[in-house]
């Protein structure tokens, strides 16, 4: 009974750690509708900063100690305002999502920043003065630290309700998070609104940061630690309800401390778990609501897509005959980076494929590609399949896992629908990473070689461009097919597709299978290339990875993952080797660079130029 | 200041120069020894910081004695990021395109494995410096894989060893829940009930790595009241769980035996909340007076003007070892360097240590102490160094765990 | 010609217990346009959404040519023979004029599901047709993203006319429009309903539009349908005058 009570208290104490990150996050996407990935690092920082700050003042006093952490959150919340007006301001006309790409960017410069400002040793906090000690509840210790975060998340949900109800800023931010457009033509200054949500919000994940001060170690894993979970928070609270976060921290909190009980081994994608429950059941999360009909039909309006020209066809054969004839020109290691691109890219494309055209947006692409890799390795593993049939096992494997995913997956929209794939990501990386009699768990699987007659690198080089390129040109002639075609009114318009008979869901679940099965192919080809396979292969990162890939080339043209992933792994590669130290800023800043010079991805605005030299009325919106 | 930045900057900087400057092929014969090393630098900057370091300074004593076989020797550092799939096509990258005659490094199990199938395949010879799993040398060992630090079965029998000195009846354990800390686990279990076939395990805890709910575990263990506790955690989670056992109670009137939390990585940011009383292995660096390690402290002192932690040790004794085999082979030949590997002598820090033939793990070891507070700091006290020799299983056991082809 | 296209049978649905339709009855015959008018929020697009499947009704029926099809999706009305224009214009905008066209006619056909031939070369006379008969085949290369919007209504028009319908729901075809666009539109609509036989409901909020081409008007005023008939009996009926200048508004509603 104790334990219950106690373990409660843990839960709740959690909770408000994770609802201050969330609320913040929650914020800024109800209104600016930005996926905004820096907010970790927001997080990281506020530790940071006030860890710094409460040094430097003393912790033995409360002045020094409170002071530091009130000071620390303003200072993120500074940090913030400044990205807003510099870099996202500049891009909340670009595609949806493109966002996501910049705040990556933020992402990458503020880990070699903070690097560089604290070094690499984890720090250790001070306690919080009058706080430092503990209370008994039934013979047990709890943390009066710990009782003090407890009364601070629901103070914290009070005073945003308070502020969000009470004042005219509050009742136009709740206005723009139903309606942006509603707001713009109230003749609100919608700029100043955007700049002073993201202000608060960054202040929200400073402050979230500062306070973990006494309780956690302040190191240079805390960005991406909480990310992810944050999200989870917002969507399984529903996007832009910071009530709903509160609710949905406190039962991650509260499952958590359960879950440990009974399973310790569940810590590692419990949340995700949750995640997917809430979704299947509330597709629109605890306390979201569902847009109306009208806003969905007012969604961005996207460019027209047509068929390459001549001139880029050529462009095509001309890039793909010196693919043909690089091998000649370049050493072994060129040949082996090339052939990395030649797949990437194909994982771009499938990403692309129901992510452009249909507007499926997934977090989780990685599982398909992964579970590819890994049914690659099975098959010659257990099976002691030849490189044939494994290559044809993996499509099969991820074609499998995107028929039972896809199904729960297309039956949601937007970034809800983003974030259960990623819930099914993890939960198949987990699978990965826990069933180690099968998989070999982290460590993997070794010894996934090619066939002696694909073994040489020019050979295997060959191979993948082969299959990659007829596989990239099937997605391509398959845009521009009858279903193409339909999936692309799916997206364009819901309401219409249904009106003149067209089975959205099917359609986009037919995309979603297609996409998965390309990218299991890519991570068969991987598999080989690698020799070995890990659960890395589906981790977020490499969903990140293929995201950024498609957004970078331009998320509304054909050509632009192709672009992408050439231009993103390249540029990585490069950076790394180049580099060595502090290769992240720079890559960082790289991105933030591009963002800003292409708004619409590489292609997209190289189009978008190109189209204005030539002809103003039509091609300006033409995106091929 | 804990580490300095500059000088690891400035060493980088003209470790990539030297790279960038002479085309490949020129340097392929004749000129330096090359070796690649590849690590984790971005995901784990706290130990391979000081790792690197320790590499350097090897790097400089040796080539400034002008080298070995006559030759100056050049390292070509590559950041994997964490990931698996990035080492190896560094190492494609490292043994292709810059022509390099051995490879060496690795922090992550998974990448050592990753870098070790690469090896192998390849027919290249690769030094592991880190890499605790046993898998490396031997489920999965092969000919062109050697490791240098003690494995997880090592560390885990050194703490045995005193475990089971201990009147303590039932234990609980708590690791990060991945395969070095699920195998650390495991080995406690099966080598402590060997020892003590009377000790029970009444609770475990695993939570995820770098994402530990200190309270809710350390409440977990709580209420299983074993008399002892066996951690693996390390890094922000120990710190985390450390805290709130403190504040909690846990430790007290327990016994906690713990896996590299003397390593000063993660001994120092514990500062005076440091566990008093946990039987640990680690490092003790300032107390260690032995002349191997006195000569690496003081030349370590002179040019970082830092004390190095575990990592320096382990990255300075990786490139001695293998300047020591590279002298014994009396060439870069991969073939002859792994015979001379088989069975190699040389002298660490810690002292004299010698790669295995039999499953090419070396037998440098840790230091095993108890944990105590000083001036504000966590120290090893009544701290004895265990040969890594003498916790390996016996030879006919090691034969059975390992390829017959390796 | 035996019986109506479309039967309403005491249609009802109600949000969060506001009765938004409530009990509403009518039919439309073939070649004949009915316009179904009343003030804002009198519960005509939700009368439009019952019946094309949009939404499912709490109670009562909906037959086409004498068939039930209350409950079933839009893309099963759709296939049954009922276009439908919105209130929003909504287009695919990443398609040309001509591609929108397309679309419905590969939906028609049943084509959808084929991934390998181009649909830009499908069913292009068609398309060119149907454009030609609502004055779009000029502008059939144009992104639909970029037009006017009076061009849109048009194009909306063609594409519901791509199954060959039987019946016609427009929801508001000419709002948005210049005067002269309005009467132009409503004159093809008339024109193409009763060359082909098509029943057309349609919804309106200029009268002049409504008593110029309709044949028969239904007034539906909070959910309920207060008047039916002719031009003249509707003009000339008190409740619905009532209900127009309770309204405050001219007679016109949203």
């Amino acid at each position: 009974m104790d334990l219950i009570l106690i373990q409660t208290l843990n839960g709740l104490a959690s909770a408000s750690s994770l609802f201050l990150v969330a609320s913040g996050l929650s914020i800024i996407f109800g209104v600016t509708r930005v996926v905004n990935f820096a907010h970790g690092s927001f997080y990281m920082l506020g530790a940071y900063i006030a860890w710094s700050l409460v040094s430097r003042f003393g912790s033995a006093s409360a002045l020094g100690f409170w002071g530091g952490v009130l000071l620390a959150a303003l200072l993120v919340g500074l940090v913030g305002l400044l990205i807003e007006i510099a870099l996202l301001r500049r891009i909340y006309q670009a595609p949806e999502l493109f966002q996501l790409l910049a705040t990556f960017g933020v992402v990458l410069m503020v880990q070699d920043v903070a690097l560089a400002s604290w070094g690499p040793q984890d720090l250790l906090g001070p306690r919080a003065p009058g706080l430092r000690s503990f209370v008994s509840i039934f013979g047990n210790r709890f943390p009066t630290y710990e009782l003090f975060l407890i009364v601070l998340g629901p103070i914290v949900l009070g005073a945003l309700w308070l502020l969000f109800n009470k004042t005219r800023w509050g009742t136009l931010v709740r206005a723009a998070t139903l309606d942006r457009e509603m707001v713009g033509a109230l003749g609100v200054n919608q700029r100043l609104l955007f700049t002073s949500v993201f202000f608060l919000g960054s202040c929200l994940a400073g402050l979230g940061g500062a306070l973990q001060l006494p309780r956690e170690a302040v190191n240079l894993h805390m960005d991406l630690s909480i990310i992810a979970e944050a999200f989870v928070v917002v969507v399984v609270g529903g996007l832009g309800s910071v009530t709903g976060a509160y609710l949905a921290a406190v039962l991650i909190g509260v499952m958590h401390a359960f879950g440990i009980l009974i399973f310790p081994k569940i810590t590692l994608v419990l949340v995700f778990l949750i995640m997917a429950v809430v979704l299947i059941v509330r597709p629109h999360g605890l306390m979201g609501r569902k847009p109306s009909l009208v806003q969905q039909g007012a969604t961005m309006r996207e460019p027209l897509l047509s068929p390459a020209t001549r001139e880029i066809k050529l462009l095509g054969a001309a890039a793909l005959a010196v693919l043909a004839i690089a091998p000649l020109l370049l050493g072994n290691y060129g040949v082996s980076l090339l052939t990395e691109l030649v797949i990437l890219t194909l994982f771009a494309a499938s990403l692309h494929f129901m992510m452009g055209p249909g507007g499926l947006a997934s977090f989780g692409h990685a599982a398909y590609f992964g579970l590819g890799a890994y049914g690659a390795a099975l098959a010659a593993k257990w099976l002691a399949a030849p490189m044939a049939a494994g290559l044809l096992f993996a499509p099969f494997l991820a074609g499998l896992a995107g028929v039972v995913f896809g199904w729960f997956c297309v039956r949601l929209s937007g970034v809800y629908l983003a974030m259960l794939t990623l819930a099914f990501a993890q939960i198949a990386w987990s699978v990965a990473f826990q069933w180690v009699e099968l998989t070999g768990g982290d460590n993997g699987i070794l010894g996934v070689w090619p066939a002696p007659w694909a073994a040489g690198k020019t050979t295997y080089y060959y191979l993948a461009l082969v299959l990659c390129t007829a596989l990239v040109l099937a997605l391509r002639v398959a845009i521009f097919s009858p279903f193409g075609y339909a999936l692309r009114a799916g997206r364009d318009s819901p309401v219409r597709a249904e009106a003149i008979g067209l089975n959205v869901t099917r359609i986009n679940w037919l995309a979603f299978i297609i996409a998965a099965i390309a990218a299991g192919i890519a991570g068969g080809l991987y598999a080989y290339f690698k020799g070995s396979v890990f659960p890395t292969y589906m981790a977020i990162s490499k969903s990140v990875d293929a995201l950024l890939m498609v957004l970078l080339g331009g998320v509304q043209t054909v050509s632009g993952p192709i672009v992408g992933a050439f231009a993103f792994a390249w540029l990585q590669d490069w950076l790394v080797r180049g580099i060595a130290e502090y290769w992240r800023l720079v890559l960082g800043s790289a991105i933030v660079v591009l963002v800003l010079a292409f708004p619409q991805g590489l292609v997209g605005t190289a189009l978008r130029w190109r189209g204005r030299s030539q002809d103003d009325d039509v091609p300006a919106e033409a995106v091929r | 200041m804990t580490l300095d930045r500059r000088n690891f900057l400035a060493g980088s900087a003209a470790a990539t120069a030297a790279a960038v400057a002479a085309p490949a092929v020129l340097r392929a014969q004749g000129g330096a020894i090359r070796i690649g090393e590849i690590n984790s630098y971005t995901a784990q900057p706290a130990f391979l910081i000081p790792y690197r370091n320790g590499w350097t300074l090897a790097l400089e004593q040796i080539n400034a004695k002008g080298g070995v076989l006559g030759r100056k020797i050049e390292t070509i550092h590559r950041d994997d990021g964490g990931k698996p799939e990035d080492s190896v096509r560094h190492a494609g990258e490292l043994v292709n395109a810059e022509k390099v005659d051995l490879l060496a490094g690795g922090f992550l199990s998974n990448v050592g494995l990753a870098i070790s199938d690469f090896a192998n395949q390849n027919k290249r010879l690769y030094v592991a410096s880190e890499p605790l799993t046993d898998a490396l040398v031997w489920a999965r060992g092969n000919r062109y894989t050697f490791r240098l630090r003690p494995s997880t079965y090592m560390q885990v029998a050194m703490l045995v060893e005193e475990a089971a000195k201990l009147q303590t009846k039932t234990w609980a354990c708590v690791a990060p829940n991945y395969e070095y800390g699920q195998s650390c686990v495991k080995w406690f279990k099966e080598l402590l009930t060997k020892a003590k076939p009377d000790v029970s395990f009444v609770a475990e805890q695993f939570p995820a790595l770098g994402k530990i709910d200190a309270g809710a575990t350390v409440q977990a263990l709580e209420a299983a009241k074993p008399q002892g506790i066996f951690n693996v955690t390390f890094a922000g989670d120990l710190i985390n769980f450390v805290r709130q056992g403190n504040t909690r109670g846990l430790f007290e009137g327990r016994e906690v035996v713990s896996v590299l939390t003397g390593e000063p990585e993660y001994l120092d940011p514990l500062g005076a909340e440091a566990p008093k009383g946990w039987i640990v292995t680690g490092y003790p660096h300032s107390d260690i007076k032995t002349p191997e390690h006195t000569a690496f402290y003081d030349a370590y002192k002179a040019k970082f003007n830092d004390y190095p932690r575990l990592g320096s040790v382990v990255g300075f004794d990786t490139m001695n070892s293998i300047a020591a085999a590279l002298a014994k082979a009396g060439t870069t030949d991969n073939e002859k360097l792994i015979a001379a590997m088989r069975g190699l002598k040389f002298t660490s820090a810690f002292g004299p240590v010698e790669y295995r033939a039999i499953d090419h793990q070396s037998t440098l070891g840790a230091y095993v102490g108890r944990l105590d507070v000083k001036d504000g700091k966590g120290v090893m006290t009544g701290w004895s160094y265990r040969d890594g020799a003498k916790y390996l299983p016996s030879d006919d056991v090691v034969r059975t765990l390992r390829p017959a082809t390796a | 010609m035996s019986g109506p296209v479309l039967e309403a049978r005491g249609l009802a649905k109600a949000f969060g217990g506001v009765k938004a339709v409530d009990g509403v009855s009518f039919t439309v015959e073939a070649g004949r346009l009915l316009a179904l008018i009343g003030p804002n929020g009198a519960g005509k697009t939700t009368c439009f959404n019952l019946l094309n499947g949009q939404l499912q009704p709490d109670a009562g029926s909906v037959f086409l040519g004498g068939r039930n099809i209350t409950g079933l999706a839009p893309r099963m009305v759709w296939a049954l023979g009922v276009g439908r224009t919105f209130q929003i214009t909504a287009t695919f905008s990443s398609m040309t004029v001509r591609e929108n066209v397309q679309m419905a006619l590969l939906s028609h056909h049943g084509k959808v599901w084929n991934l390998f031939s181009r649909a830009r070369e499908a069913f292009v006379a068609k398309a060119d047709a149907l454009l030609e008969q609502v004055g779009m085949a000029a502008q059939a290369e144009r992104a639909c993203g970029i037009l006017a919007y009076g061009d849109l209504k048009r194009v909306e028009l063609a594409v519901a006319l791509a199954n060959a319908p039987k019946l016609l729901l427009m929801d508001e075809p000419t709002a948005g429009m210049s005067p002269s666009e309005r009467i132009a539109l409503m004159e093809l609509t008339a024109r193409i309903a009763r060359e082909r036989g098509i029943a057309v409901l349609f919804t309106e909020h200029d009268m002049d539009v409504v008593f110029a081409h309709a044949d028969r008007i239904i007034v539906l005023d909070r959910g309920r349908l207060i008047a039916d008939g002719s031009a003249e009996a509707v003009r000339a009926n008190p409740d619905v005058q009532a209900v127009y200048l309770g309204s405050g508004s001219t007679f016109g509603g949203r």
